[in-house]
């Protein structure tokens, strides 16, 4: 029997790689890198702030002085304030109101725009003038505009001989209440409206001539193709105006600083008032945490209620 | 004999402020040779203050820092806030320990941290001796659990003003001194159409004062002075009924008022009463002679508790401990605070702003006008801002959060009843002063 030697084949000489060149190589590592820069910059301008916001309120810091943990204590406190909670309600009733408002005007407005008219482009701009003025500028205006004394709705009013005195429009809760909003409501409706415009132009007009062939009704185009087709961009319209309606803050410091009697105070401005200007940055803090819950939920309504239909990817909603 | 070298010279003539007015450089110089309070070689200041309200005050005090910074060669950058940004911005700096070397604010500011203050007591001192004693209000707005943490540079009076023909013809000859003759005032002005009006929104300055004016007037206080809340007494509800009756003769919309709204309507001939510093009566002076004419100031009358109990606004400034240049600092306040100095510098404010050391030498804005004599008083007469309790961190979270602006407004709005108003005080006090 021949033997025959079984001789091990001489090992072929792989090219040794080093961790680093497998590293550089890797695809994983390489989205890795790339991701850091934002990473970095969310994790230090917006997860640091609101993780160490939240820490704040579980503590008694003044401002200049460190503070130590005291459990939920400003907690229990906000819980027992009346305060605090017309402070909740003035922010639900502002955000609920000028949200539902800023909706249907500037949706009503986009409908408009898209319409072909003379000086087009020059309207749309003009549209958005309000979203342009520095809104402290537009918040000074109003307070001049509902001013006790001087405001010019009054006078017109006295000059025509509607009224004898001048409308306490600041002075009273409820006028001051829907002032505000309706100073809110002015100042949002272009963003709105223009963005909506936007998803408009989107819609194939294909899609209007078949359902106008089709016999349907103006009623039946809007509600059939044109709402169907601007969901996903009313979702994410209207999660950024609820956003900002909720956390608004410049507006009500310029015209009533929460007056009066705190009918207009806000979460934001009373955060403001109690932490900064109080120098309780624990209590602040607490009551800008209480704000959280409100606005994930904010956010949840419009996102899931909106987004994502089956029936945008062809299923049948169920 | 004896004898005169060049520093005792020096030192005379500061001390005497001989070469006060008509040679700032001259007197700054001569000043800095003898003060007690080297600048830091290459030292630079930033001073952060109130937005003046007279504008010549703010040019005679950038004439004064120019002085300084001729004389010592230390620059000071001087940026200007308005009221309400003072605190915020200087609570970040205490905070973060970055910002401005000098705040000069309002109130009880340096109250809500006084561990980032640097110590002032030898610059207090040094005043006291050369023109004090400091009024009790002023001592209490720059001392905090007895140490000098900030020094009181002036008051500003807020004092009532009125309208005398409206006076009159409601039935007064003289503006009235006690709280019972100030509420018939009022209501003869509302019976005649010409009505008062105080602020009773967040009006930092104004509200807060008037208000504690009323409470305090009537023998009640949110704290005493081992900061117990004592808010909820028979003398609050006698002040909240009182200020109710007063709001009743008001002009509407007081409730939404903020610290320039009364000056508006006052100038424009829709109010006939209210309280403010000299700025209306300067303002009508310049631009409607006729209405400055018709127009005084009083002190503010004296209520059940007999003495007076007026809260005027203070203006303490303050050095930061995180500052690199301290005796810069030091100097500044002092060179600020020399007679010489001070005198033209308070004359510019044309009565806006008065001393708070009871020695200065007398100031002609005094005497020129008589309807400035009144906010002379304003340090003399006004208490600070705890009433009885001693300034703090907690009340100046007080007066930032309206306590007792708030507790009026909603019981004169309806909003609550007396007893609902002072529970909310009270609750709010309790919040504010707990012990953690």
């Amino acid at each position: 029997m021949a033997h025959t030697a079984l001789t091990r084949p001489a090992p072929v000489a792989v090219p040794t790689r080093s961790a680093w060149t497998r590293l550089r190589a890797s695809r994983g590592w390489a989205g890795f890198w790339f991701m850091l820069p934002t990473a970095l910059i969310l994790g230090l301008f917006l997860a640091y702030p609101l993780l160490k916001g939240i820490w704040l309120s579980f503590t008694n810091t003044r401002i200049g002085r460190e503070g130590v943990f005291i459990g939920l204590e400003n907690y229990e406190w906000l819980w027992d304030d009346d305060v605090f909670w017309l402070s909740v309600f003035n922010t639900c009733l502002y955000t609920a109101v000028a949200s539902v408002v800023k909706f249907g005007v500037g949706l009503y407005l986009a409908l408009l725009l898209n319409k072909n008219m003379p000086f087009k482009s020059i309207i749309r701009s003009i549209v958005l003038i309000p979203f342009v003025v520095p809104t402290v500028l537009s918040a000074i205006a109003f307070w001049w505009i509902f001013d006790s004394q001087f405001s010019i709705i009054s006078w017109s009013l006295r000059h025509l001989g509607i009224i004898d005195g001048n409308i306490d429009f600041l002075g009273d809760p409820n006028t001051a209440r829907a002032c505000v909003i309706f100073a809110n409501i002015w100042r949002g409706v272009p963003f709105i409206a223009i963005t909506l415009l936007a998803g408009l132009q989107t819609v194939s007009p294909s899609l209007y001539e078949a359902a106008t062939l089709d016999g349907a009704s103006n009623w039946q185009i809007f509600s059939r193709i044109t709402l169907p087709l601007l969901t996903p961009i009313i979702a994410v319209v209207m999660t950024f105006s609820v956003l900002f309606t909720f956390t608004d803050f410049q507006l009500i410091w310029a015209m009533t600083r929460g007056g009066p009697v705190n009918a207009t105070h806000l979460m934001a401005t009373l955060s403001y008032q109690r932490g900064i200007l109080s120098g309780t940055l624990g209590e602040g803090a607490a009551i800008a945490t209480a704000m959280v819950p409100f606005l994930l939920a904010a956010i949840g309504i419009s996102w899931f209620g909106l987004q994502r239909r089956a029936w945008q990817s062809g299923e049948t909603d169920r | 004999m004896t004898a005169l070298d060049r520093r005792s010279l020096l030192a005379g003539a500061a001390a005497t402020g001989l070469a006060a007015g008509s040679d700032l450089l001259g007197f700054a110089k001569a000043w800095a040779q003898t003060t007690e309070w080297k600048p830091e070689p290459g030292a630079s200041l930033s001073l952060l203050r109130w937005k003046r309200f007279v504008p010549a005050e703010d040019e005679a005090f950038m004439k004064l820092v120019e002085a300084f910074t001729k004389a010592t060669g230390v620059k000071v950058t001087v940026t200007n806030e308005s009221f309400d940004d003072i605190q915020p911005k200087a609570s970040v700096a205490a905070n973060t320990g970055q910002g401005p070397d000098l705040v000069w604010g309002l109130f009880s500011f340096p109250a809500l941290f006084p561990d980032k203050c640097l110590p002032l007591e030898d610059v207090a001192e040094s005043l006291a001796k050369k023109y004090g004693p400091f009024f009790p209000s002023a001592e209490a707005y720059g001392k905090v659990k007895g140490k000098w943490i900030a020094i009181p540079v002036a008051f500003n009076g807020g004092y009532p003003n009125y309208r005398i023909s409206a006076m009159k013809k409601a039935g007064f000859d003289k503006f009235p001194t006690d709280t019972g003759g100030f509420l018939e005032l009022c209501r003869g002005l509302k019976k005649n159409n010409t009505p008062a009006g105080f602020a009773l929104g967040h009006a930092t300055g104004d509200g807060n004062t008037w208000c504690h004016w009323a409470l305090w007037s009537h023998g009640a206080n949110l704290v005493d002075a081992n900061e117990k809340i004592v808010i909820n007494s028979p003398e609050t509800a006698k002040a909240l009924e009182y200020v109710k009756n007063l709001y009743e003769t008001f002009v509407p919309g007081t409730v939404s008022w903020n610290d320039s709204s009364n000056n508006k309507a006052f100038l424009a001939g829709d109010l006939y009463l209210t309280n403010n510093g000299i700025s209306i009566y300067a303002a009508a002076k310049k631009d409607n002679p006729k209405l400055a004419e018709d127009m005084d100031h009083a002190v503010w009358p004296i209520g059940p508790v007999g003495k007076p109990t007026e809260f005027q606004l203070a203006f303490p400034i303050l050095a930061f401990k995180y500052s690199k240049a301290p005796n810069a600092c030091k100097a500044f306040i002092s060179f600020m605070m020399e007679a010489a100095n001070y005198g033209p510098w308070l004359e510019a404010a044309q009565g806006y702003l008065c001393e708070p050391l009871s020695n200065y030498p007398k100031n002609p804005i005094w005497t020129n006008d008589p309807k400035n004599a009144v906010f002379a008083e304003a340090g003399r007469r006004s208490l600070a801002a705890g009433g009885l309790a001693p300034v703090s961190e907690r009340i100046a979270a007080v007066l930032a959060d309206f306590v007792v602006v708030d507790m009026f407004a909603s019981h004169c709005t309806g909003r609550e009843d007396v007893k609902t108003a002072i529970k909310n005080a009270e609750r709010a006090a309790q919040r504010i002063f707990r012990n953690t």
